[in-house]
C-alpha cells in the first residue's frame, strides 16, 4: 500500500467529513425480532393475495352453481367483523398490560381475545357446514373452490392463532414476564392484526362485492 | 392403516431404480456403521446436527447440494444415453421411467442443488462479511435447513418407494391433476417442494433481517461487500417469491386431495392461472439462484484482480433494479398460449430490460480487471469462465424474449440449451468459484490448486460439448423431453452431447479427487493467516477456521473493502500494539429442534403422500410439540469468558502480525 492510497482514502472517507450518518452497529434483539416477524408477516400477505387473485379470477365462474349473492348472510358475516375487530383491540390492552406487567389484566385481555375469536370461527365453520350441507361444497364450482381456500386459509390463520395465544397464557403464567416471553407476546400481538387487517380485505372483496353482484 | 401403501409400491419389475436404492442404502447403513463403531455419533450430534452455528449450517447445506448434484447428474448421463441411443428405437429406459427422471432431474437441480448451495455461501459467509456473531434467528437457520434435507429426503424415497412426478419439474396442470396423474409421483413432488419450500422461507426471512439489522459499526449500506448487497436482492426475492410457490401448490393439493377446481378442466377451474402463478413464482426464482452468484463474481474479480470493484454504486443499483423487473417479466414463459400481440410485446420489451442491469454488471467486471494485477487462482478462473458463458446464455435469452422467434423455439431443445446456458454458466459456476473462494475460511486449509484448474477445464470444455449440440437440435426442430425419435438430423447432435456429458463427469471426478488429495494433504496446504487470497472484506479478518464468536470485537468499518482499508493502515502503523480490553461473549446455544422439527416433518410429508391420515395427525402434533418445547427452554445462551476470547483472539493476532511484517519486509 503506498502513502498516497491512505491520504486518499483519508479524504475520501466520508466519516471525515461528517455528511453520512454512521451505522452504529448490529440493532438489540428486541427489534431484531420484530422485524423479522414483519418480514414474515408480509410473505404471510403475498400468499394471501394469490388467494384473492384467484377468487377474482374465478369468482365468476360458478358452473351454474350459486352465486355470491345467493348464499352470503350479511347479518352473519358483521358479526364475524365486529367479533374480529374488537378481539384486536382486546388484545392490543392484553399486550399493553404485558408491557406494565400486569398479569391480571394481561389474563383478561386475553382471554376476551380467545373466546371472540373462537366465536368467530364458530360462525365461520356454520356457514361452512351448512353450505356443504346444501351441496354447495368447495368442490361443486371453481367459484366456490375459490371461496372456501380463501377464506378458510384466513379461518386456518386464526385457529393458529388461537392455539398461539393459548401457548402465550401459559408461557406467562409459567415464566412471568421475561424478556423472550414478552417478545413472543409481540409477535403474537402483529400476527392478530395483520389477520384482522386481512379479514378487512375479505370482508370487501368477498362479501361486500361479492354480496352486491 | 396404510392408506394407499401396500407392497406394489415396491418397483420390483424395474432394475434401475432398485439397484440404484439399493446401492444408496447400502452407502447409507455403511456410513452410519462407520460413525457409530468409530464412536463419531457424539461429535455428528453435538458439532453439527444440533448446531446453530451459521457456518456449520452453511457447510451442510453445501454438503447436501453436492451430494444432490451427484443424484441429479446421474439422472442427466441416463437423459443423454437415453438420446443418444433412442433414434428408430425405444432406448433402454421405459419411457414412464424416462418421463420421471427428467421430472426428477430438473426438480432436484433446481431446489435441492442450486437453492441449497447458494444458501449455503451465504449462510457461511455474510455475517462474517458484515462483521457480526451470527444471523438474526440461529435457531430458525437450523430449522430451514433441516426442512430442505427433509425435502430431499423425500424426492429420493420416490425413487425405491411409489414413484416420482411424470410431468416436468413445474407440474403443469391439468396432467398434474389426479385424473391425469393418479399416482402418488405428483404428491412426492408437491410435498417435497411445500416442505422445503417452508424451509427456504425461514432461511429467506433471516437473511433479510440480518443484512438489514446485522450490521457491524460503520457498515452503512454503501460500505457492505457486493455479495452481501446480492444477498439482501436474493432473499427479498425469496420472500415475495417463495409464498406464491406455497400457495400454488396449496392449490395443486387442494384439487388432488378434496376435489377443488382450482386449475381442472371442469367446473369452472383455470389452467393458465397456474402458469400465471407459478411463473411469478418462477421467473423470480432464477434471479434468486443467479445474483447471489454474481456477487460471488465480484467479490473474486475484484479480489484476484487486486483492485476494488470497479463501479460499486452502479452495481448496487443494477442488483436493485434486477430485483425489482424481475417480478414485471413472467409472461414470456407464455408468449405461444394466446395472450395476444399487445401483451406479447410488453413482456418481451420488459424482458429485455433486465439485460441493460446485467450488462452493467459485465463491463464492471471487465473494467475491475483492466489494469489490476490479475491472478488465475481456481476461483478465477470460473469467474473468468462464467463471463463468456454468461454472455452467450444472456444473448440466447434475449433472443427468446422476442415472441415471434419464441413461437419457434418455445418448448425446444433449443431452450434447454438455453436455461443450461444461463443456469450451470452462471448459478453452478458460481457456486463453484464461491466454494473454492471460501473454502479455506471454512476448513483453515486451501484446495489443492492442479486438481482444481483440471477439474475447471474439463467442465468447462464438457459444458460447451454437451450443449452447444443442444442449440443445433433445437434449431432443427428438436423438442424437448422427447423419449425417443425418428429424424436421422437430430442424432449426431445427440451423440456428441451425450460424449460432451463424459467430459463432464470427467469434471466431476476431477472436483472429488480435489477434495480427497485436499484433505489428505492439509497440513501442506494449511492456511494460518486466515487471508490465504489478500482478500478485501471483513471474512479474511479472523481465522480461519473462525470462532464460534468469528469476531473478538465488532471491527470498526470506516469504508469499502473493510479489510483492505485495515490492512494498509495496519502496514503503515504496524499494527497497534496496545492489548485490548476483552469482555465476555453470549452465543446461542445448540438445539435439536431443527432437527426433530424435520423428523416429524418427514413423516406427515410421507404419510401424506400416501394418505396415512393417524400418522398424519401423529406427526403435526410432534411438531407443534417440539415448538412448545423449544419455546419452553430457559437459557438459550452461554457465556464465552473474556479470557478464553483472549486466548482464542490473541492466537488470531500473532499470525496476522507476522503476516504483516513479512509483507513489509517484500
Ligand atoms: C450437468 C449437466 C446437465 C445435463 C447433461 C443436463 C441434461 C438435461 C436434460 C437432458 C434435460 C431434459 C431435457 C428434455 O427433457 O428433453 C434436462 C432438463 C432440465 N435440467 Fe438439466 N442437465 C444438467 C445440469 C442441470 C443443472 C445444473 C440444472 C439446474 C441447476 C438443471 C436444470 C434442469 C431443468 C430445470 C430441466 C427441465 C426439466 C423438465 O423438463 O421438466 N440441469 N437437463
Ligand atoms: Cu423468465
Amino acid at each position: 500500500m503506498s502513502m498516497t492510497a491512505t491520504v486518499g482514502h483519508a479524504h475520501a472517507d466520508p466519516h471525515h467529513i461528517g455528511i453520512v450518518i454512521e451505522h452504529p452497529g448490529p440493532a438489540p434483539k428486541r427489534i431484531v425480532t420484530a422485524y423479522g416477524f414483519w418480514v414474515f408477516l408480509l410473505s404471510d400477505i403475498v400468499m394471501f393475495s394469490c388467494f384473492f387473485a384467484a377468487y377474482a379470477v374465478l369468482v365468476s365462474q360458478t358452473a351454474d352453481g350459486p352465486k355470491g349473492s345467493e348464499i352470503f348472510e350479511p347479518h352473519n358475516v358483521a358479526i364475524e367483523t365486529v367479533c374480529l375487530l374488537l378481539s384486536s383491540f382486546t388484545c392490543g390492552m392484553a399486550g399493553i398490560a404485558a408491557d406494565v406487567r400486569n398479569r391480571f389484566w394481561f389474563y383478561l385481555g386475553m382471554a376476551v381475545t380467545c373466546v371472540l375469536g373462537l366465536i368467530f370461527l364458530a360462525i365461520e365453520f356454520r356457514e361452512f357446514a351448512d353450505l356443504v350441507a346444501r351441496g354447495y361444497g368447495p368442490s361443486r364450482s371453481a367459484f366456490l373452490t375459490a371461496f372456501f381456500s380463501l377464506v378458510g386459509c384466513h379461518g386456518l390463520h386464526v385457529s393458529a392463532g388461537v392455539l398461539w395465544l393459548l401457548t402465550m397464557m401459559a408461557q406467562v403464567f409459567a415464566k412471568g414476564f421475561r424478556a423472550d416471553v414478552l417478545r413472543r407476546m409481540m409477535c403474537f400481538a402483529l400476527f392478530w392484526h395483520a389477520l384482522d387487517i386481512i379479514w378487512v380485505g375479505v370482508f370487501s372483496v368477498v362479501y361486500l362485492l361479492g354480496g352486491g353482484a | 392403516m396404510l392408506g394407499k401403501l401396500d407392497w406394489s409400491a415396491i418397483p420390483f419389475d424395474q432394475p434401475i431404480p432398485l439397484i440404484a436404492g439399493a446401492v444408496v442404502l447400502v452407502a447409507i447403513l455403511a456410513v452410519l456403521i462407520w460413525v457409530i463403531v468409530k464412536g463419531h455419533l457424539p461429535y455428528l450430534w453435538h458439532e453439527w446436527i444440533t448446531s446453530v452455528d451459521h457456518k456449520r449450517i452453511g457447510v451442510m447445506y453445501i454438503l447436501l447440494a453436492s451430494v444432490m448434484l451427484l443424484r441429479g447428474g446421474s439422472d442427466a448421463i441416463m437423459m443423454r444415453i437415453q438420446q443418444a441411443i433412442a433414434y428408430q428405437s425405444q432406448g433402454y429406459l421405459p419411457p414412464e421411467h424416462y418421463n420421471q427422471i427428467f421430472s426428477a432431474h430438473g426438480t432436484i437441480m433446481i431446489f435441492f442443488v442450486a437453492m441449497p448451495f447458494v444458501i449455503g455461501l451465504m449462510n457461511l459467509v455474510v455475517p462474517l462479511q458484515l462483521g457480526v456473531r451470527d444471523v438474526a434467528f440461529p435457531t430458525l437457520n437450523s430449522v430451514g435447513f433441516w426442512l430442505t434435507a427433509t425435502g430431499a429426503l423425500l424426492v429420493n424415497l420416490s425413487l425405491v418407494i411409489g414413484e416420482f412426478a411424470r410431468t416436468g419439474w413445474l407440474a403443469f396442470p391439468p396432467l398434474s391433476e389426479l385424473s391425469y396423474s393418479p399416482g402418488v409421483g405428483v404428491d412426492y413432488y408437491a410435498w417435497s417442494l411445500q416442505i422445503s419450500g417452508v424451509g427456504t422461507l425461514v432461511a429467506g426471512i433471516n437473511l433479510v433481517t440480518t443484512v438489514l439489522k446485522l450490521r457491524t459499526k460503520g457498515m452503512n449500506y454503501l460500505r457492505m461487500p457486493m455479495f452481501c448487497w446480492t444477498t439482501l436482492a436474493s432473499n427479498l426475492l425469496i420472500v415475495a417469491a417463495f409464498p406464491i410457490l406455497t400457495a400454488t401448490l396449496a392449490m395443486l393439493l387442494l384439487d388432488r386431495y378434496l376435489g377443488f377446481h382450482f386449475f381442472t378442466n371442469e367446473a369452472g377451474g383455470n389452467v393458465m392461472m397456474f402458469m400465471n402463478l407459478i411463473w411469478a413464482w418462477g421467473h423470480p426464482e432464477v434471479y434468486i439462484l443467479v445474483l447471489p452468484a454474481f456477487g460471488i463474481f465480484s467479490e473474486v474479480v475484484s479480489t484476484f484482480s487486486g483492485k476494488a470493484l470497479f463501479g460499486y454504486r452502479s452495481m448496487v443499483l443494477a442488483t436493485m433494479a434486477i430485483c425489482v423487473i424481475s417480478f414485471m417479466v413472467w409472461l414470456h414463459h407464455f408468449f405461444t398460449m394466446g395472450a395476444g400481440p399487445d401483451v406479447n410485446a410488453i413482456f418481451g420489451i420488459a424482458s429485455m430490460i433486465i439485460a441493460v442491469p446485467t450488462g452493467v454488471k459485465i463491463y464492471n467486471w471487465l473494467f475491475t480487471m483492466y489494469g489490476g494485477r490479475i491472478r488465475f487462482a481456481t476461483p478465477m478462473l470460473w469467474a473468468v469462465g462464467f463471463m463468456v458463458t454468461f454472455i452467450i446464455g444472456g444473448l440466447t435469452g434475449v433472443l427468446v424474449a422476442v415472441p415471434p422467434a419464441d413461437f419457434m423455439l418455445h418448448n425446444s431443445m433449443f431452450l434447454v440449451a438455453h436455461f443450461h446456458n444461463v443456469i450451470i454458466g452462471g448459478v453452478l459456476f458460481g457456486a463453484f468459484a464461491g466454494f473454492e473462494y471460501w473454502f479455506p475460511k471454512a476448513f483453515g486449509f486451501r484446495l489443492d490448486e492442479r486438481w482444481g484448474k483440471l477439474a475447471f477445464w474439463f467442465t468447462f470444455t464438457g459444458f460447451y460439448i454437451t450443449f452447444v449440440p443442444l442449440y443445433a437440435a433445437g434449431m432443427l426442430g428438436m423438442t424437448r423431453r422427447l423419449q425417443h425419435y425418428d429424424v436421422a438430423e437430430w442424432r449426431p447432435w445427440m451423440v456428441v452431447a451425450a460424449l460432451g456429458m463424459a467430459v463432464l463427469t470427467i469434471g466431476v471426478i476431477c472436483q472429488i479427487m480435489q477434495l480427497v488429495v485436499s484433505i489428505r494433504n492439509r497440513e501442506a496446504l494449511r492456511d494460518r493467516t486466515g487471508d490465504p487470497w489478500d482478500g478485501r472484506s471483513l471474512e479474511w479478518a479472523t481465522s480461519s477456521p473462525p470462532p464460534v464468536f468469528n469476531f473478538a470485537f465488532y471491527p470498526d468499518v470506516r469504508g469499502e473493502d473493510a479489510y483492505w482499508d485495515m490492512k494498509s493502515h495496519a502496514q503503515q502503523q504496524s499494527f497497534e500494539h496496545e492489548v485490548p480490553e476483552y469482555h465476555d461473549i453470549e452465543m446461542p446455544r445448540n438445539s435439536p429442534t431443527g432437527f426433530i422439527c424435520a423428523f416429524f416433518a418427514s413423516i406427515m410429508g410421507f404419510a401424506l403422500i400416501w394418505h396415512i391420515w393417524w400418522m398424519v395427525i401423529l406427526g403435526g402434533i410432534g411438531a407443534f410439540a417440539t415448538f412448545v418445547v423449544f419455546a419452553w427452554r430457559d437459557h438459550d445462551e452461554y457465556i464465552i469468558p473474556a479470557d478464553e476470547v483472549a486466548r482464542i483472539d490473541r492466537i488470531n493476532l500473532e499470525e496476522r502480525r507476522s503476516l504483516v511484517s513479512m509483507a513489509g519486509a517484500i
